[in-house]
Order: C-alpha cells, then sequence, then structure tokens
C-alpha cells in the first residue's frame, strides 16, 4: 500500500528548519530526494518554477499553514514525500487566490511519478491538513522517528 | 433528471490536488445517492474541455468563457467549509 508512512523519505524529513525564504526550503527537502534517487536533478528548479506560476500555499484551520509543493510527472523516478516543519514561518502565495501570501510553517515536497496515482497517500496529507490537533503535533515533534510514528499512528484509528 | 452531469475538476498540474478533490467530491455525493462523471485536468486544459462539463470545481484561477457556474475552493485540501462547498456542488447539479 502506497500509504503516507512508505512513502515518507527518511533522509528527507528536516524537523525546525531554520530556511530563510520558499525556495529555501524547496531547495533544501528537493536535494534530499534527488540524493535520495527519488527524482532527477531537474526536479528542484520544475517546483520552484510552477510554484511561482501556480503556488501551493494553504491557510489552514489552526494555528499554523502548509504548503505542498510538486511539479510535472517528467522530473521524478519514483515516488516520495519529504517532509519540513520550519523553525519560522517563511512565505508561500495562496493555491486559489495566487496574489495572497500564506505564512508557511510546514511543508510536504512531493514527488509523484503519476498523475491520479498514490490517491491514498494524498487523501492521507489532506486528512491531516484538516486536523489540527495533528498538524500541532508534527510541529512540535522534534525526531524524525517521531514524525513517521505520528503519520503511521493515524493509519491505525 | 436527465443524464448525468459532468464535473470539471481542475488544478495546477492535475497530478495531486485535483485527484484528492475528485475522490471527495465523488465521495461526498455518492453517500447522498447522487452519481456525476468527473473529470480532473490541469487549469490550463479547462479552456478546451469545459463544453462537455456542467460545472468546474477548481483549486486555482481558471479563465472560462462559457457560461457556467467555478467554484474556486481549497475546502476539500484544509476543510475549512467544505460542508458548504459540497452543498453548492449540489446545488448546481440538481438544477
Amino acid at each position: 500500500m502506497e500509504t503516507l508512512k512508505n512513502l515518507l523519505v527518511q533522509s528527507a524529513i528536516i524537523l525546525d528548519c531554520p530556511a530563510e525564504d520558499a525556495e529555501d526550503i524547496v531547495n533544501v527537502l528537493g536535494k534530499r530526494l534527488f540524493e535520495g534517487g527519488y527524482t532527477k536533478e531537474s526536479f528542484v528548479q520544475a517546483a520552484l518554477d510552477r510554484e511561482k506560476e501556480m503556488p501551493t500555499g494553504l491557510p489552514l484551520n489552526g494555528s499554523f499553514n502548509a504548503a505542498i509543493p510538486h511539479t510535472d510527472i517528467e522530473h521524478v523516478l519514483k515516488p516520495g514525500v519529504a517532509f519540513a516543519t520550519l523553525k519560522s514561518p517563511v512565505i508561500f502565495h495562496n493555491m486559489a487566490v495566487p496574489d495572497e501570501t500564506v505564512e508557511v510553517s510546514m511543508v510536504f515536497l512531493l514527488a509523484l511519478d503519476q498523475p491520479k496515482a498514490q490517491i491514498g497517500m494524498l487523501q492521507e496529507i489532506a486528512g491531516i491538513l484538516q486536523d489540527p490537533q495533528m498538524i500541532n503535533d508534527l510541529m512540535n515533534a522534534v525526531e524524525c522517528d517521531e514524525v513517521v510514528r505520528i503519520i503511521g499512528d493515524r493509519n491505525k484509528e | 433528471m436527465a443524464g448525468k452531469k459532468t464535473i470539471l475538476v481542475a488544478c495546477g498540474t492535475a497530478i495531486a490536488t485535483s485527484t484528492v478533490v475528485a475522490k471527495a467530491i465523488e465521495e461526498a455525493l455518492y453517500d447522498r445517492g447522487l452519481y456525476v462523471n468527473i473529470r480532473q485536468c490541469k487549469a490550463a486544459e479547462v479552456p478546451s474541455l469545459v463544453e462537455d462539463a456542467d460545472l468546474i470545481v477548481t483549486t486555482t484561477p481558471v479563465s472560462v468563457d462559457k457560461d457556467i457556474p467555478v467554484i474556486q475552493t481549497l475546502a476539500f485540501l484544509t476543510g475549512i467549509g467544505k460542508e458548504d462547498v459540497i452543498e453548492q456542488i449540489i446545488n448546481h447539479i440538481q438544477e
């Protein structure tokens, strides 16, 4: 099963990351996915380019907001998800209203290799984004194992 | 009611976001005994696909010439206002 837990790339989980801006965090996470063999080298630039045209910032229902940068499948070798919580929020733009900015504290960088695939994983991410308690738990995580456990435990409910 | 209505679900790349939205709409309508055709596409593809659609649900801005209802929403991702959006969708497809 392509659960989020299975697709999370351990080496691409970064907590309390001191990212300067949106580009910085996409670069840092994207580099980890590339180094892990999940993406081509072109992935990061493609994700950044897409972010400028069609941003992925999502204002959420709690204290923290998130972004889910991703790009076309041609830049991906195998599916994987990179994850970061940020020391201080960085500015993304709102997916629905690109002129608006969103202060983002949590980033899921998605490497997806087929359109309409990985639906279970995507639904899990949407479920997390809709759950302020879960977002808080993830923001408070200090070790990568905790993130995997929190996300894995969600499936058991 | 006439034949099944078609909902065009658009997002930036038609990889991630619209997949979640399409599934969420399908499930919400199914739960209410409503059946629709759902097509996923990139925002840029909307102008070429709009002829066959009765309603557009999109997470990102789209340009549409046709006189067709457009619901632009992040509700299926963030949960904010989801029930309202489902009601809007139902109203449109039952017209």
